[in-house]
């Protein structure tokens, strides 16, 4: 396997790629061109024949007029223009350009699967190449669970095309039809002898011709391909596993200094007063330097504060120990989020704004058999990747480059532009491995921070963010007040849905005004519910926002799964049914749901209703199977329960049954989780495997014990201690994955297997104890067990 | 100061304040970056390095009390469980975003070091103080057993 480390400058080649201009970083190697020289010898020895030595191809000898532009500039997903994404040197090496940032989704290894298997390279001739944030490769926000499914068509398209050029360079060296030449596994071979040419020798030439149009382009079908939907290892855990590999906190440039910040503890809160003589005098601390306050609304500055900058990473943490700060309060300073959980369910007793109708609620409420009504409460949570925040600018008179663990380089880039108030063109920003991210690093103020710090030392910076400043100054999980009323009829069939969601919008940290969720919030798991009951209304109600609010794996899916999927258990308990049975006549006949015909302003993550349809049949399907998986309706040992939850969310099915072991003094264990998911197309079901498993323990990490806390608007939590999430020992026994075959286009991944975490942790726990878990976190960070009360509090 | 620390078998000069965990010596001093902060507080083990072959959190350990012990990264270890553990890393794609693994991998030789047919409880005990918000705990799981199983 040939792999290049990141942050490396392109060289020259010959088939070029258009090259970033990201200066190298000295920690890493950079790799210069190959010279060309010599004849390229293939030694293929027949028995009794001669050895076949393939020839030096000189691109100059064809006389090719000038190609012309690329027809591939706007195909579906954008640029396809092989160039772009291709670069293959004389040496054989395929360098894949991969937009997206690395944070473990295996998207080096994913993206590069998909080129690849269209190019007909030699997988072990593939090396990635990081690239830098650039409006030319489109969107590169990574983030939405979106980079396959954005990609896809485009990446294969471009591979296709080279590996079209490349059979049109051989024909032309051999003088035949293209036609007469296959490509395969990084050679060119043809129909009328045993001669091949490699990519190496070709690609110069392949450079030269006119890039195909779309419809002159075949793609492979599914049946030919050799890597996309296989189980390819990875490019990246070789390197891991060696301690290689440049994350944002790794970044070294030279006569670098190390910062950390000192930030006021309320979002818009202000240094009052600082003395840093104490500061200054910690061997090794450089010099301290103010950062300007923020101005509402957030966005993404920085939040202020004082910096101090030393010679290492500890000297300058020491130095912010000991620096003296008053700081002013700001308009948040009233924050408490224990009260305003209780000013959120006020609103949610009201009613709000109609998001979704069908029917007839309030009718069908005053004609059902039975009632039920409940409300659930999720808190914030903080992303918390393993890798805090990090960034490492550089100034060179009024140029700027920046390294980081960015997941969205262009917004960064942006970010930078408008916040020093210098031209785009002179930043670059090239993103590193990120060390985990769940939407965390989408918001660059980091970088910001490590920028506005150099350009005051004059010198490189890298900034470090402590994990108390990670927990402390976030983009946090937005708290959450659901309300649920139901009516059934005396057969206990649902015959009325409605679901009143209150939470502050993300929205709020671009325009301070603004309280009422988005479309696209509601339209995370509460408009876009799938259920078939004839009277169904979804509305929302506005809440404030203290902290930043901000994305984290899934966003509102989290806490409308959660609501959702925990009342269809327990009207499954008041009607005296099968949770299991009764969520899928919820379900209800296989159908497309369309939430546009009954009022609702739907996103559909950017999936075209066309390509990505609401499908009954798919949930009921990973419904059916992920209780197949677990054995459902089979005899528990005392004190076990299943619970199970199934939700659509970034165009992709998930089916989660949980078992739970409850002991008498609550003390809890997860013996098993099984899970079924309908992603479409999958690249690599590696990738598929890990995620679900990823994103499962994340949602019950934080369902199980996290929770931030405001005081005085605040965050209350700082290390992993207060903000508590899931250990080892605390994991899963066992944890199967079903991925449903199909030829579906591609759907989300790193995101969907969250929601579905916790509602199914809590109807096991309601199976196994009779207590109905409604406000998160079930433990928190101190205890090891659930609280049992004596009688289960079920309202019906 | 400046002191030697035997680090990957060589003797390395270093000059850091006083106190200066082990961590910020190898990471920024010596650019040693295989080794992780996560915490500071030895709550997660991402800093993992073995200390005369014990997993130890070198963000809490000042450099200047490690005397003549033997330190050893994750860019240094070598050893047949060190080894075995890399392999079944790599054939299982344990790590997802990696930055907990240098700690991990750190962890698990140690433990196959003492242990060479761990217990799903030994792996716990072992392996708790190692966070990973990837959550590739059952991974590891399964891999250390793999990997004691060629040892």
């Amino acid at each position: 396997m040939f792999l290049r480390d990141i942050g490396v400058i392109p060289g020259p080649r010959s088939a070029g790629r258009q090259s970033d201009e990201a200066a190298s970083i000295t920690n890493l190697s950079r790799r210069g061109f190959v010279a060309g020289s010599g004849l390229f010898v293939i030694g293929i020895t027949l028995a009794g024949c001669s050895t076949y030595v393939e020839p030096e191809i000189d691109a100059n000898a064809f006389n090719l007029p000038p190609a012309g532009p690329s027809p591939l500039t706007e195909v579906t997903g954008g640029d396809a223009t092989p160039a772009l994404w291709i670069a293959i040197t004389e040496d054989g090496t395929v360098e894949i350009t991969c937009h997206r940032s690395e944070m473990g989704q295996q998207v080096w290894t994913s993206m590069a699967q998909i080129v690849a298997d269209e190019l007909e390279a030699d997988w072990d001739s593939v090396k990635i190449v990081q690239a830098e944030g650039h409006e030319r490769y489109g969107d590169q926000n990574t983030d939405g669970s979106r980079s396959v499914r954005y990609n896809f068509h485009r990446l294969r398209v471009a591979g296709a095309a080279m590996q079209q050029m490349l059979v049109q360079a051989a024909a032309l060296y051999w003088k035949l039809e293209p036609g007469e030449c296959t490509a395969s596994q990084g050679k060119v071979s043809n129909s009328q002898n045993s001669d091949t040419l490699s990519y190496g020798n070709l690609a110069e030439l392949a450079g030269r011709l006119q890039v195909p149009a779309e419809d002159d382009i075949t793609l492979k079908t599914p049946e030919e391909w050799r890597l996309i939907g296989k189980e390819i290892p990875s490019l990246t855990i070789p390197l891991i596993t060696q301690g290689k590999g440049t994350f944002g906190i790794d970044v070294d440039v030279p006569d670098m200094v190390y910062a950390v910040v000192a930030r006021p503890p309320q979002v818009f809160g202000r240094v009052g007063l600082v003395v840093d003589t104490a500061a200054l005098a910690v061997p090794g601390v450089l010099q301290t330097v103010m950062l300007p306050a923020p101005k509402p609304p957030a966005v993404f500055q920085p939040l202020g504060g004082v910096a101090v900058v030393a010679r290492d990473t500890w000297a300058a943490i020491q130095g912010r120990n000991a620096l003296e700060i008053e700081w002013a309060d700001g308009p948040n300073a009233g924050y408490d989020s224990e009260a305003f959980a209780e000013t959120m369910k006020q609103t949610a007793r009201q009613p709000g704004q109609v998001r979704r109708t069908r029917g007839d609620v309030r009718a069908g409420l005053a004609k059902a058999a039975t009632t039920v009504e409940a409300e659930y409460y999720a808190p914030h949570y903080s992303q918390s990747p393993m890798e805090p925040p990090s960034a490492t600018a550089r100034w060179t008179g009024d140029k700027l480059q920046c390294w980081g663990c960015v997941q969205d380089p262009q917004a960064t880039r942006q970010t930078l532009a408008d916040l020093l108030g210098i031209d785009k063109q002179n930043i670059t920003v090239k993103p590193t491995w990120l060390g985990g991210a769940f939407g965390r690093k989408s918001k660059p103020d980091f970088v910001v921070e490590a920028a506005l710090i150099a350009k005051e030392v004059g010198k490189p910076v890298k900034v470090t963010w402590t994990r108390e400043d990670e927990v402390r100054h976030g983009f946090y999980h937005a708290v959450s007040a659901q309300r649920m009323e139901a009516g059934l009829d005396k057969d206990g069939n649902c015959t009325t849905w409605l679901h009143r969601t209150v939470f502050p919008p993300i929205s709020s940290t671009f325009d301070s005004s603004v309280a009422t969720p988005s479309d696209g919030e509601v339209g995370m798991g509460a408009t876009d519910v799938p259920f078939a009951m004839p009277n169904l209304r979804v509305e929302s109600g506005d809440a404030k926002g203290h902290l930043r609010t901000g994305w984290l794996r899934s966003v509102c899916n989290i806490f409308h799964a959660f609501a959702v999927q925990s009342f269809a258990a327990e009207l499954a308990h008041a009607a005296g049914r099968d949770q299991k049975d009764y969520l899928i006549e919820l379900i209800g006949p296989a159908r497309v749901i369309d939430p546009v015909t009954e009022g609702a302003t739907y996103s559909n993550y950017g999936g075209t209703p066309e390509e990505y349809p609401i499908e009954t049949a798919r949930l009921v399907h990973v419904a059916q199977k992920a209780a197949e998986m677990a054995k459902w309706g089979r005899k528990l040992p005392a004190g076990h329960g299943l619970g199970i939850a199934v939700h659509r969310s970034f165009l992709s099915y998930i089916a989660t049954v949980i078992e739970v072991a409850v002991g008498k003094d609550g003390k809890l264990t997860i013996p098993g989780i099984w899970l079924s998911v309908d992603a479409g197309t999958v690249i690599n079901p590696r990738h598929v495997r890990a995620q679900m498993e990823g994103g499962t323990i994340y949602g019950l990490s934080n369902a199980l014990f996290g929770e931030i806390t405001a005081k005085n608007g605040a965050v209350v939590q700082d290390n992993f201690p207060s903000w508590r999430v899931m250990r080892m020992g605390e994991a899963p026994r066992a944890f199967e994955v079903d991925i449903v075959q199909s030829n579906r286009a591609p759907a989300g991944i790193g995101e969907p297997a969250t929601p579905p975490a916790a509602p199914a942790l809590a109807n096991a726990i309601f199976a196994a104890t009779g207590r109905r878990i409604r406000q998160l976190p079930m433990i928190g960070p101190g205890g090891n067990r659930l609280a049992l009360p004596k009688t289960p509090t079920q309202t019906a | 100061m400046a002191i030697t620390l035997k680090i990957n078998g060589k003797d390395t000069t270093v000059d850091a304040a006083p106190g200066t965990p082990l961590l910020w010596v190898l990471r920024d001093h010596l650019k040693m970056t295989g080794t992780k902060f996560g915490c500071g507080i030895a709550q997660c083990g991402a800093c993992t390095v073995h200390i005369d072959g014990a997993p130890t959190r070198s963000c809490v350990l000042p450099h200047d009390s490690i005397g003549a012990s033997a330190i050893t990264t994750i860019e240094g270890v070598e050893s047949n469980a060190a080894n075995a553990i890399r392999e079944a890393w790599i054939a299982d794609d344990v790590p997802q975003c990696g930055y907990c693994q240098s700690g991990q991998i750190m962890a698990a030789t140690a433990l196959l070091a003492e242990n060479a047919s761990p217990t799903d409880a030994d792996i716990d005990t072992a392996m708790s103080g190692n966070l990973c918000r990837c959550a590739t705990y059952m991974s590891i799981r399964r891999a250390i057993k793999k990997a004691a199983d060629t040892l």
